[in-house]
């Protein structure tokens, strides 16, 4: 402690010596020459150049020169590390250092509504855009830990505001204890983004949907704002004044990855992304972002497996998370990815070198790795003519080794920080391993056994002979002064405590004196005998590294080895046509290219493969008109009235679970609806169940888009207790109103763009609308009672433009004759009811009875269970009303296909027609129907047999983890207790659609 | 506002009156009953082709084989069944039907009393057969149900009622026959807002000890002839002890199972699991206790990712396979009328059709103590049955034509089906 006191107290001291230029100084001024040479090392200028026996000449808070046979100029104090190294410190480029911590912000259900910013100022209106936030205002020395960092290698870090979506600029500050001023060596590095709203009190965002439409919003505002004379924001101006600066993104997730990409190329930004660790996932499409990384080296533990019941609540996903997180380093370094590291996330800064360490076990070049904590980050950061190599003219930021930088023995001396140094290790100590003869007053001669680590001795005594024995001994060392104590149990007994010091260094001598346990004194000495042997622990080999594939989508029963799509000939199928032909019999159908081929008789097989379908049912694939499945974070942007601007098509989840499983009952196309939180929701997204693809493989392709509308209880809040009751609308009556006022906006927006093009400000929101009053977009309208529905048809027409759809509909019959009238279809539940006021009457006679009015009528599912046996649904539709069979099978394939305009690419079974099919055990309306093969385009998605190898493969492969982590385990690995989990493991900070909402999504605002 | 109250009053009343007002209880049987030739499912396994089934007084008097029988006309009542089918009425066991009639509005929500340990409220006398749901049930077979409290640590006392009757008196076939618990989870939740796992694993700790005090007490209270002070709530915990009470314990994992059935055998109580999610696991333990099941809707998503998509689907075939007696249910109120699909879902997935069968009708009825009477089509047992015009067990042919309860020919209109014809009617002139 004392000494600690001494070594501060003299950096203190060392530390006035640069005070700066404008600050007055108190006393004589102690300005010293900081000239020094650090001569025969190895040294690291970069990842590309080496130079052995090298010199380094430091001047003040600058590298002077670095070279082999470099005269030393006079008046420098040299430094002699021969058989060391130095390397440029290393550079984190993400953290929050010297920044105050962000509060984390909890969803509270039932508090109030906040609509606009509660920022008092100039500001914009949504508090999650706040780039007036600069990392430099606020940012202090945080001596402690610059320390912590510096102990193990740092000397710059890059100090991003982590809150809030646009979230302002960041600074490079080198971890140098000098003033706030001294050390900040880029005050504006980069312009930082996020899709995570962080401490804003606006409720909007409250979706992931909707941070990407506030951001798109945002950049169209910014560019609207530079030729407008009405408002001085002071939000926007910011944002646009960094716009040349670095644009960084932080994300959890290899997916929010491509979103964050999407919108960066919509606005010609290319980011660098602060990434979650899982990019090795999808690896092609993160390569095809063409950004480059920070990465963080936090992987995760592993799992507790040994209760086995407790283990089986861990999916396989995150099993091979665990396993594989290490290697996502060497992924991105083997796709050609240019990638910084960063510590951000690690539970201890201590893990740093473990982890990367393991990076490299794992596949990680050195030399990347190096080069991923040098010049890259410089570079990112606009520092690269500051730290990152030790290039003439550069920051005196460099660490002094032991050996090679990623040796797992090296121990860093120093980390020399602008020109000053820090000790992490002393340097130049003697190592006292060895064995020693030892002599003892009174006790005789002994054998002294120091081994261990230097910094951790392992000391034994030993005595031979007649009274052998062996004790272990603890001994202090401080500098050349030492301590230590044991007992020999016997001739003496008790603890004999020794104070001593090194009498020599070469060969080790060591002397002091002693006190036995009666109190007498005498006298210890001890001389080097030979060096110390390590016990023949043998080196474990470096393990062969047996690890798992990467599967996609990345969850149970993904895909390590894409199905492809296949030539197939059903043969002698009972085939549900949905065309004029109706069921046939005894009928083959081949499909070929992802296309419907042929139907017929006795079809010829050519190099198809057959399938003997005799006994077995043919119908076209189930399309779900109304899907929540595959959506991350969040289904509701329910913040607003009107939020036309969220899109589904921005969200879609490829690594969802129930996509296989849907697959598994027949579906193979999904209409994914944003929630009926508000009267105009947002955009939706049609897929296809292609299970394993990207989420922009999975999106149908060529359709028309369609958008949410929402009517009754859900809109106007009625079950989302007392608290919501302030957001317009609260009645029916306040929903029309709604309506009339966004279109009437839509249409003076629309002839005003027509006129002052873009003079007056885009608005994404009102982009929609628009599309919907020029039949680019199509309504599907959540809608229970019948006076709702005659509502928003009067609107409609008064308002000039068309409903397509109305889903749910449960009282649609009162009113079939009139939606009949306006060709507006209908997509409803088979039989639910009473779970609301509004479904009192309810009936599941709905469907026959819209059908026989001519009403376009389809039944959907609103829910991930019921979408995998939507064929018995329809089925019902034959029990209540008495529905023929094969119209009651449209009701989930041809129906809804038509409802979504792409009865042209399916929903029935006819040549030229996808491939999209099913191929049923029974009667696919009855409920012993299995759906025993899935094609979507032709390819086998899900496919029974298949099934049953695929969960033997899952479950050797979970066992081969369990293997692994237990012996991880054994090994002396942390681990992690396996919890019941809802979310991802690696959304690490949780998104805004966070748990409690999800929840009260779920629970109030879907059906 | 009063005279707001008054008026809502007053629709609220339009309102149930619509539809309902015209559904009667049917009166008893007061003729002799055959119905011929039909393909008779009689819930213990058995089939009869071409058979038929008597029943007078409301109870069944014959069954078998139709082509060796004549019925003299002037006794019975003749109903000519040939190509349809006959079932015993189906049981929903553990339902809050008629304990709620809106899930989203409060007023209408009698299924969940306030406090933790609630023993002693009853659920028959919530039970509200003016509620528009029972008959939309009966039109898919289901003729009794089990109504059940909820929520809290033990939720209260069920009672097993017939789907038709006057007030719930009349509709009351087994009073007051069990108690109703949910196990304290031991599941550690990992979610990121969940409680530290230590704090996760104390809780449940502490749910358990004072439960495990609760019961204790309980026990000894019922050995006291007359206490000083009368507790309502162990008076009514007595019945668990001399095994007149059925215990009825909510737990879904494997562990929590082990850790209910465990804890109550020591106290000489052999639980019914209802829930039972993770049963499969563990079907030797459950066998060796001899415990019965009532099992989970089949109609969901397995639990983990990693599980067969179509574990629930077969659930009840594994167990079948284990030789456990287990019946099926379903969530909710309104959905009970789907429950004989859940069957049909177990049928497709491995049982056969009359196990499936048994899972809806005997099964329960043992379960619940009432097999001696219901559940089956034997001679003495409740003429409770329904004619089916197809495989009942299919949601594409359920088609109930006729339906009685202990010999009384039941109303088959309900609700639903009045609208039908009001739009039907509707539209007919277009």
């Amino acid at each position: 402690m004392k000494k600690t006191l001494l070594f501060c107290f003299l950096l203190a001291i060392f530390h006035q010596s640069y005070s700066q230029e404008t600050f007055p100084v108190n006393g004589s001024f102690d300005v010293r020459p900081g000239l020094i040479a650090f001569t025969n090392a190895t040294i690291v200028i970069s990842a590309d150049q080496t130079i052995n026996n090298g010199t380094l000449l430091v001047k003040g808070q600058n590298i002077e020169a670095a070279g082999q046979n470099i005269t030393i100029p006079k008046g420098y104090l040299v430094i002699n590390l021969e058989g060391k190294f130095i390397y440029p410190s290393l550079i984190d480029a993400f953290t929050s250092y010297g920044l105050p911590e962000t509060p984390r912000q909890s969803f509270n259900f039932g508090r109030r509504e906040v609509y606009t910013s509660t920022k008092k100022g100039a500001y914009g209106w949504n508090e999650s855009i706040r780039p007036e936030m600069s990392a430099q205002n606020i940012f202090t020395v945080d001596s402690k830990k610059a320390e912590e960092l510096k102990k193990i290698g740092f000397g710059t870090v890059h100090s991003v505001i982590r809150d809030g979506i646009a979230r302002g600029t960041s600074l490079v500050s080198t971890l140098s204890n000098e003033k706030e001023n001294q050390v900040i060596i880029n005050k504006e590095a980069a312009a930082n983004y996020s899709f995570n709203k962080g401490t804003a009190a606006t409720d909007y965002p409250q979706s992931l949907m909707g941070a990407i439409a506030l951001l798109r919003q945002t950049y169209y505002d910014a560019g609207w704002y530079k030729g407008q004379k009405t408002e001085h924001n002071i939000s926007i101006e910011e944002f646009n004044r960094q716009q040349n600066l670095p644009q960084i993104f932080e994300i959890d997730d290899m997916l929010d990855v491509l979103r964050a990409d999407k919108v960066g190329d919509e606005f010609g930004k290319q980011y660098i992304f602060k990434a979650g660790g899982n990019e090795f996932e999808r690896i092609k499409e993160i390569k095809a972002t063409g950004g480059s990384f920070i990465v963080p080296l936090n992987f995760p533990k592993a799992f507790d497996v040994e209760d086995a019941a407790e283990a089986r609540n861990i999916s396989l996903a995150r099993m091979k998370y665990w396993e594989l997180a290490p290697s996502n380093p060497s992924a991105l370094e083997k796709a050609g990815i240019k990638f910084a590291l960063t510590g951000l996330g690690l539970e201890k800064s201590g893990d740093f070198w473990a982890n990367l360490r393991k990076a490299i076990e794992f596949g990680l070049t050195e030399k990347q790795a190096l080069r991923s904590l040098t010049q890259i980050p410089a570079e990112m950061l606009g520092v690269s003519d500051q730290v990152g190599t030790l290039n003439k003219g550069k920051l005196a930021n460099f660490i002094i080794t032991s050996s090679s930088l990623f040796q797992k023995d090296n121990i860093i001396y120093e980390n020399w920080v602008q020109g000053k140094r820090f000790v992490a290790n002393k340097m130049d100590v003697t190592d006292l391993r060895g064995n020693y003869a030892m002599t003892l007053s009174g006790v005789g001669q002994l054998m002294l056994k120091i081994g261990g680590t230097p910094g951790s001795y392992d000391v034994n005594i030993v005595r031979e002979g007649a009274d052998s024995v062996k004790a272990k001994a603890t001994m202090v060392r401080s500098g050349d002064l030492l301590s230590l104590y044991f007992d020999l149990k016997k001739s003496p007994a008790g603890t004999i405590r020794l104070n001593g010091y090194l009498d020599s260094a070469k060969p080790v001598a060591l002397k002091g004196d002693a006190v036995f346990a009666d109190g007498n004194t005498g006298l210890w000495s001890a001389s080097f005998k030979e060096p110390f042997k390590e016990n023949a622990k043998k080196e474990t080999p470096a393990p062969v590294l047996a690890l798992g594939t990467v599967i996609y989508p990345f969850v149970s029963f993904g895909y390590s080895e894409a199905p492809s799509q296949e030539t197939v000939l059903f043969k002698n199928a009972t085939v549900w046509t949905n065309e004029k032909e109706g069921k046939l019999s005894n009928t083959d159908v081949l499909i070929e290219g992802g296309k419907i081929k042929a139907i017929g008789k006795n079809l010829n097989a050519g190099k198809a493969k057959v399938i003997d379908a005799s006994g077995k049912h043919l119908t076209a694939g189930i399309i779900d008109e109304h899907s929540h499945i595959a959506i991350s974070s969040g289904v509701n942007e329910g913040t607003q009235a009107v939020t036309s601007e969220v899109r589904i098509g921005d969200v879609i989840d490829s690594e969802d679970i129930n996509i296989y499983r849907q697959l598994a009952g027949g579906v193979t196309t999904s209409h994914l609806l944003h929630g009926s939180a508000n009267p105009i929701g947002g955009q939706s997204q049609l897929i296809k169940l292609r299970w394993g693809k990207s989420p922009e493989e999975m999106k149908f392709g060529g359709n028309d888009g369609f958008i949410k509308f929402a009517l009754g209880e859900n809109v106007k809040q009625s079950n989302w207790g007392d608290a919501a009751r302030t957001r317009f609308p609260q009645t029916r009556m306040g929903v029309e109103q709604v309506y009339v006022d966004a279109f009437t906006r839509a249409k003076e927006y629309q002839t005003a763009r027509a006129i002052k093009g873009n003079n007056v400000r885009r608005d994404l929101e009102l982009d929609a609308l628009v599309e919907i009053l020029n039949n680019k977009r199509f309504i599907t309208c959540h809608s229970y009672v019948q006076s709702e529905i005659n509502m928003l048809m009067h609107v409609a027409d008064s308002m000039g433009f068309k409903i397509n759809t109305f889903t749910h509909i449960l009282e649609g019959y009162k009113v079939a004759d009139k939606m009949a009238a306006k060709g507006i279809a209908a997509s409803t539940f088979s039989d639910w009811w009473a779970y609301k006021n509004e479904v009192a009457e309810a009936i599941p006679y709905n469907g026959v009875l819209m059908s026989k009015v001519g009403v376009l009528t389809a039944f959907n599912s609103d829910d991930a269970e019921m979408a995998r046996r939507l064929n018995q649904e329809a089925g019902k539709a034959v029990k209540y009303g008495g529905m023929s069979q094969e119209d009651a099978l449209k009701l989930v394939t041809l129906n809804p296909a038509k409802m979504m305009h792409i009865d042209n690419r399916v929903g029935s079974i006819k040549a030229g027609k996808d491939a999209d099919l099913v191929l049923w055990s029974d009667n696919p309306l009855s409920v012993y129907a299995k759906a025993e093969k899935t094609f979507v385009d032709g390819i086998a998605y899900w496919d029974m047999e298949k099934d049953a190898g695929k969960q033997k493969e899952l479950k050797a492969e979970e066992a081969r983890l369990v293997a692994k982590m237990l012996e991880a385990k054994n090994k002396g690995a942390l681990t992690q207790k396996p919890g019941v989990e809802r979310v991802r493991l690696y959304d690490c900070e949780t998104l805004e659609g966070s748990d409690t909402e999800e929840i009260k999504a779920d629970a109030l605002s879907n059906y | 506002m009063k005279h707001i109250i008054i008026f809502l009053g007053l629709l609220t009343i339009c309102h149930t009156g619509f539809g309902q007002a015209t559904v009667y209880p049917a009166r008893a049987q007061n003729k002799a009953i055959a119905i011929l030739g039909a393909t008779i499912h009689t819930g213990t396994g058995q089939v009869i082709e071409n058979g038929y089934i008597t029943f007078d007084q409301g109870k069944i008097t014959g069954i078998g084989d139709a082509r060796v029988v004549k019925f003299n006309t002037n006794t019975y009542e003749m109903i000519n069944a040939g190509g349809k089918h006959i079932y015993p009425g189906f049981i929903s066991p553990v339902t809050d039907l008629g304990l709620i009639e809106t899930s989203s509005i409060r007023a209408t929500l009698d299924n969940s009393e306030v406090g933790n340990l609630n023993p002693h409220i009853r659920s028959i006398i919530a039970y509200n057969t003016d509620s528009k749901i029972p008959n939309t049930l009966r039109t898919n077979g289901i003729l009794l149900a089990h109504i059940t409290p909820q929520g809290g640590l033990i939720s209260g006392q069920s009672s097993v009622v017939e789907l038709d009757g006057w007030n719930w008196e009349d509709a009351a076939y087994k009073t007051d026959l069990g108690i109703h618990m949910n196990w304290p989870s031991s599941q550690i939740s990992s979610r990121p807002n969940a409680l530290p796992v230590e704090m996760q694993k104390e809780n449940s700790q502490k749910a358990f000890s004072e439960l495990e005090r609760y019961f204790a007490e309980a026990r000894a209270y019922s050995e006291l002839s007359k206490p000083d002070v009368s507790n309502s709530r162990f008076n009514a915990m007595k019945g668990l002890f001399n095994n007149s009470k059925k215990l009825f314990v909510n737990a879904q994992n494997s562990k929590d199972i082990i850790a209910a059935v465990n804890f109550f055998k020591k106290m000489g109580i052999n639980p019914v699991i209802a829930g039972a999610r993770e049963a499969h696991l563990i079907s030797s333990f459950l066998k060796d206790n001899n415990i019965s099941l009532i099992i989970n809707e089949p109609h969901a998503l397995p639990s983990n990712e990693n599980d067969d998509v179509y574990l629930p689907y077969k659930q009840a075939k594994m167990l079948s396979d284990a030789g456990i007696n287990f019946a099926i249910s379903i969530d909710g109120y309104w959905q009970q009328r789907n429950l004989p699909f859940m069957a049909g879902t177990a049928a497709a997935y491995g049982l056969s059709k009359e196990q499936a069968l048994a899972s809806i009708t005997l099964n329960t009825a043992k379960i619940l103590g009432i097999d001696k009477t219901v559940g089956s089509l034997e001679i003495g047992k409740d003429a409770t049955l329904f004619i089916s015009a197809g495989d009942a067990l299919d949601m594409m042919s359920n088609d109930v034509e006729q339906a009685f309860i202990r010999g009384k020919n039941i109303s088959l209109d309900n609700l639903h089906k009045q609208l039908f014809k009001r739009y039907s009617e509707k539209y007919e002139g277009k």
